[in-house]
C-alpha cells in the first residue's frame, strides 16, 4: 500500500455494497425467513455498536446488553402505553440506552481490565434485577406485553409476512452503519485505535483519553439501544432476556467468528450465527452450547481472527 | 519574561519508606541542552514521570515557562508543549510507524476529537506525518508495523513522535538505549538537529552521548540533586567520580 | 432474645456461611487473576463440579460425606491441571477479550456437559445424618450443616493462611504475585508454580461449591448463574489479594443476606449497587494493590 493509498482508505471500495445486496437478495430469494431476517439485521446492528467498544477502543464488556434491554424496554413501554410511533420509539430508546451508557461509563471507564469486565457486567446485572422486580411496568417474567406499534410514517404497517419490518431493519441498519463508518474513519474513530493499543502513548500525546472513551461507550450504547428498540417494535415483544449476560455473552461470540475491530465482522459473525442457531437449537439446545462452547475454543487458540482474519491470511 | 522553560521547587515523591525524589529544584532554561545522569536506581525516569504528570508527587511545584502546571494532568501538559519519548519504546506495534506519527499530529492539531469530520482535513495530518518520517530518514518504511523495524529505528520514531507534537520542552528519556552501536549514530544525528528553540532535557547512561550533546549537566543521585553545572566541572568533580566509581566497586 | 437481635443474629450467621462459600470458591480466582493475569471467567465451574461429585458420590456409591469432599477436591484440582496444561496455558499474555472468549466457551461446553449427564435440574445435595438438624447453643440452635460449613471453611482459611505464610510453596505464590520477573529472576519455576497454584485454586472451588451447594444451587448453569458474584469478590476484595477477597466476601455474604431478609423486594439490587459504590471509592478494590 502507498502512502497515497494510506490516506484513502476511508473511500468507499466495491466490495462494501455486498452486505446490502445481499440483504436485498436475501429477502427476494427467502420470502418465508423475513422474520429472522429482521431479527439478523437488528443484531448486526447490536455486534456493530459492541465492535465500535470492543474492537475499535479496546474496551472488553460483559455487559452491553445493558443498553440494548434499556433500549428495548423504553420503546417497549412507550408502545404499551399508547405511544407506538416507531420512529420517535427508536429515538427514544437512543437516547436512553445512551443516558445509560454514559452515567455507567463515568464510573466503569475509570477502571480498566477485569475490574472494568466487572463493572459491566455488575451493570447489567443491576438493570436485570431492576426490570425484573418492576414487573407491574416491564411485565417481568412474563415480559412486556400488550405492544402496539402504530405503521411507519402512517403508511406501512406492519405486516404478518414481516416485510415492513425487514424494510425498516435495513433502513435504519444501513444509517446507523453509515454513521458508523464515518466515525471509525475520522480522526476520533483513529485515536480509538491508539487507545486500545497503548493507553500510557495516548496520554503522552496529550489525548484527553477518559473522555474519549466515554465518548465512543455512549455512542455505542445508543446504537445498542436502537437495535433493542427494533427488535421490540418488530417483535411486539421484550423478555428479561434482552438484559441477560446470555445477551451480552453471544454477541462477543458473533463479532469474534467474524472478525473483531474490522468493521464488517458483524456483518459475516451475525448471519452465520443466527442462522446456525436457527438450525440446530432445534434439534437439541444442550448440543448447541456445547458446540458453540468448543467453537468458541477453537476460534481463539486457532483462528483469533475470526472469518475476516482468515481472508487477510489467505490473501497473503 | 525570563522565566524558565521547566522548573521545578522542592519536588517530593516517596513510595512509602522509600523517597524516590528528595525535594528536588531544577531549572531548564530555554534552549537548554541539559543532561541529567546518575547510577541506576537514582530517580531520574521517575523525576521524568513526577514532571510529565504520570505521577503525582507528594510535595513541591512544577513550573512550565512560568506557569504552574503541578496538578495538571498528563495529557494538559502535552497540550501546552511538554513532550517525553519513553526509555522503553512504548509506541503502537501492531500499526504502521506513519499512523503512530499521524495520531501525535492529529493531536496536536487538535482535529482527533472530531467524530464526522471530512477527511481532507485528515489528509493533511498524515502528509505531515509523512514529512517528519521523511527529516528523520524514516519515510522508506513508512508503512511497515512498529514491530517490525529494527530498534534502533523504532527509537527514531519516538523522536519523530515527539517532534510532532510541537514540544517546547522536549524529555528524552535514554534515548539510545538497547539501541546497537552501528544505529546509534542516526540518533545522535537527530539530537542534534533538533530545533535550538525547543528546551531539551537528555537522560542518558551513555557518558560521550552527555559529553557530546550536553552543555549543562545535573546528577541525581538517591532521589536528591547531588550537583550541577557545565560538562567540564562535572567531569572533574570528585563527588561525581566517587558516586559512579563507587558503584563500580560494589559491582 | 429480642427480635431485632434474633435477626441480627441470623443474618450474622447465614450471611458468614454464604460468605465462607464465596471466598473458598473466589480465593483461587483471586490469586489466578493476580498470579497470571488470566481472567478465568470459568472458575465457577470447578465449584460445580466440586457439588456435581460429592452429590453423585454420596447418592450413588453411598460414600461418606467427608471422604466424598475430599475425593471431590482432589477430583476438581486434578481436572483444572489438565485444564491449564491444555488451554489456559496458550493464552497466558493473551488479549482479554481472548481469555474472556475462550473461559465463556468453556463455560458453555460445561453447561451442556452438566445437562447432559446430570440433567438440567438442581442437583439435590442431601447432608449426612450426622449433620442434619440442628446444633443448640443455649440462646439458640443453629443448622448443623451449616454451622459445620462456617466451621469447616474457617479451618480451611486458617490452613490456608497458614499455608501461604510459612510454606515454601506459598512464599514463592506471594512472591509471583508480587512481581512475576522478579520470582523468574530468583530461579522460582513459575510455569509449575502457576499449575500448582491454579490446582489448589480449583480444588478449593471444588470443596466451596459442595459446602455451599444449599446455599448457590448445582444446577448446570451454576457458572453463569454465580458468575457475578465471584468477580464481585474478587473485584471488591483486590486481584490477586489473598485476605482481600475474605473481607470482601463477609461484606458482600451479610449485606446480600441483610438486605433480602429486611427488603426481599428489592433482591440483589442493593449488593450490586453496593458494590459499585465501593469500586467508585477504591477502584482497585478494598486491599488491591497499585500496579
Amino acid at each position: 500500500m502507498t502512502v497515497g493509498a494510506f490516506a484513502r482508505r476511508h473511500r468507499y471500495r466495491p466490495l462494501e455494497a455486498l452486505p446490502w445486496v445481499a440483504a436485498l437478495a436475501a429477502a427476494i430469494v427467502f420470502p418465508s425467513y423475513l422474520p429472522l431476517g429482521s431479527q439478523i439485521l437488528a443484531t448486526i446492528l447490536f455486534a456493530l455498536s459492541a465492535d465500535l467498544v470492543l474492537g475499535y477502543a479496546g474496551i472488553v464488556t460483559l455487559g452491553h446488553a445493558a443498553f440494548f434491554g434499556t433500549g428495548a424496554y423504553t420503546a417497549g413501554i412507550l408502545a404499551a402505553n399508547g405511544w407506538g410511533e416507531p420512529l420517535t420509539g427508536l429515538l427514544a430508546g437512543a437516547l436512553a440506552a445512551g443516558l445509560v451508557g454514559f452515567l455507567s461509563g463515568l464510573v466503569v471507564l475509570r477502571t480498566t481490565g477485569l475490574t472494568l469486565l466487572m463493572q459491566t457486567l455488575v451493570v447489567a446485572t443491576l438493570l436485570h434485577e431492576a426490570a425484573n422486580k418492576a414487573s407491574s411496568i416491564t411485565g417481568g417474567d412474563d415480559g412486556l406485553q400488550g405492544m402496539d406499534v402504530w405503521p411507519i410514517f402512517g403508511i406501512f404497517r406492519f405486516d404478518l409476512f414481516g416485510r415492513t419490518a425487514y424494510a425498516y431493519c435495513l433502513v435504519v441498519l444501513f444509517v446507523c452503519w453509515w454513521l458508523a463508518r464515518r466515525l471509525v474513519h475520522s480522526p476520533f474513530g483513529r485515536s480509538l485505535t491508539g487507545i486500545r493499543e497503548n493507553i500510557r502513548r495516548m496520554h503522552a500525546i496529550g489525548a484527553p483519553v477518559v473522555h474519549r472513551r466515554l465518548v465512543i461507550y455512549t455512542i455505542s450504547a445508543a446504537l445498542a439501544g436502537v437495535s433493542g428498540a427494533l427488535i421490540a417494535q418488530t417483535t411486539s415483544f421484550v423478555g428479561l432476556t434482552s438484559l441477560s449476560l446470555d445477551r451480552s455473552g453471544t454477541v462477543l461470540i458473533m463479532l469474534i467468528i467474524g472478525g473483531v475491530g474490522q468493521l464488517y465482522g458483524a456483518f459475516i459473525g451475525v448471519p452465520l450465527y443466527m442462522v446456525a442457531q436457527d438450525r440446530f437449537s432445534e434439534i437439541d439446545p444442550v448440543y448447541w452450547y456445547f458446540w458453540i462452547g468448543l467453537l468458541m475454543v477453537v476460534v481463539v487458540v486457532f483462528a483469533r481472527g475470526g472469518v475476516l482474519g482468515l481472508f487477510d491470511r489467505f490473501r497473503r | 519574561m525570563n522565566a524558565p522553560a521547566l522548573e521545578t521547587r522542592g519536588l517530593y515523591k516517596s513510595f512509602g519508606a522509600l523517597t524516590v525524589a528528595n525535594a528536588v529544584d531544577f531549572r531548564l532554561e530555554r534552549g537548554a541542552r541539559h543532561a541529567l545522569i546518575g547510577p541506576n536506581g537514582a530517580g531520574k525516569t521517575t523525576f521524568v514521570e513526577l514532571v510529565t504528570g504520570a505521577l503525582r508527587p507528594n510535595a513541591g511545584q512544577i513550573r512550565l515557562d512560568g506557569a504552574d502546571v503541578t496538578h495538571l494532568a498528563q495529557a494538559v501538559r502535552v497540550k501546552r508543549g511538554l513532550v517525553r519519548t519513553f526509555q522503553i519504546t512504548a509506541l503502537f506495534r501492531r500499526l504502521s510507524i506513519l499512523e503512530n506519527v499521524t495520531l501525535a499530529v492529529c493531536e496536536r492539531q487538535g482535529i482527533a476529537g472530531d467524530l464526522f469530520r471530512p477527511s481532507g482535513h485528515h489528509r493533511a495530518a498524515i502528509e505531515e506525518a509523512h514529512a517528519l518520517l521523511e527529516r528523520l530518514g524514516l519515510e522508506d518504511q513508512a508503512l511497515r508495523p512498529v514491530s517490525m523495524l529494527a530498534y534502533g529505528r523504532q527509537r527514531l520514531v519516538e523522536i519523530a513522535m515527539s517532534l510532532a507534537l510541537s514540544p517546547k520542552v522536549l524529555l528524552l528519556d535514554e534515548p539510545a538505549a538497547g539501541v546497537p552501536s552501528g544505529e546509534s549514530g542516526r540518533i545522535i544525528e537527530a539530537i542534534e538537529r533538533l530545533p535550538q528553540d525547543i528546551a531539551l532535557l537528555i537522560i542518558e547512561h551513555d557518558m560521550d552521548l552527555v559529553f557530546r550533546l550536553a552543555r549543562r549537566i545535573t546528577v541525581l543521585v538517591q532521589g536528591s540533586v547531588l550537583v550541577e553545572g557545565p560538562p567540564e566541572a562535572i567531569a572533574a568533580d570528585p563527588e561525581v567520580r566517587r558516586v559512579y566509581l563507587g558503584e563500580r566497586a560494589l559491582a | 432474645m429480642t427480635d431485632t437481635l434474633a435477626a441480627a443474629v441470623s443474618i450474622l450467621f447465614h450471611g458468614t456461611a454464604l460468605a465462607m462459600v464465596l471466598y473458598l470458591i473466589s480465593v483461587g480466582l483471586s490469586v489466578t487473576m493476580g498470579l497470571m493475569g488470566f481472567v478465568n471467567l470459568a472458575h465457577g465451574v470447578f465449584a460445580m463440579l466440586g457439588g456435581y461429585i460429592v452429590a453423585g458420590l454420596m447418592s450413588r456409591l453411598g460414600v461418606p460425606f467427608v471422604i466424598a469432599l475430599a475425593a471431590a477436591s482432589v477430583a476438581t484440582a486434578l481436572a483444572s491441571v489438565v485444564v491449564e496444561r491444555l488451554l489456559y496455558r496458550r493464552l497466558y499474555g493473551a488479549d482479554d477479550l481472548d481469555q474472556v472468549l475462550l473461559t465463556m466457551g468453556l463455560i458453555f461446553m460445561s453447561v451442556a456437559g452438566a445437562t447432559y449427564f446430570c440433567g438440567p435440574l438442581t442437583q439435590p445435595m442431601h447432608p449426612p445424618r450426622w449433620l442434619s438438624g440442628e446444633v443448640d447453643l443455649g440462646f439458640r440452635s443453629f443448622p448443623a450443616f451449616r454451622s459445620f460449613l462456617i466451621l469447616c471453611g474457617a479451618a480451611l482459611v486458617t490452613l490456608l493462611w497458614l499455608g501461604l505464610e510459612r510454606s515454601r510453596v506459598g512464599v514463592q505464590i506471594r512472591a509471583a504475585v508480587d512481581s512475576l520477573r522478579m520470582a523468574q529472576s530468583v530461579g522460582i519455576n513459575t510455569s509449575r508454580l502457576f499449575t500448582l497454584t491454579f490446582a489448589l485454586g480449583s480444588g478449593l472451588a471444588g470443596l466451596g461449591g459442595a459446602l455451599g451447594a444449599d446455599l448457590l444451587a448445582i444446577e448446570p448453569t451454576y457458572a453463569l448463574e454465580n458468575l457475578v458474584y465471584f468477580l464481585i469478590v474478587v473485584a471488591v476484595g483486590g486481584l490477586g489479594s489473598i485476605r482481600g477477597p475474605f473481607v470482601a466476601a463477609l461484606v458482600i455474604g451479610i449485606a446480600d443476606t441483610g438486605f433480602k431478609y429486611l427488603l426481599p423486594e428489592l433482591g440483589a439490587f442493593f449488593i450490586y449497587a453496593l458494590t459499585m459504590v465501593i469500586l467508585l471509592w477504591r477502584p482497585r478494590g478494598l486491599f488491591g494493590r497499585t500496579a
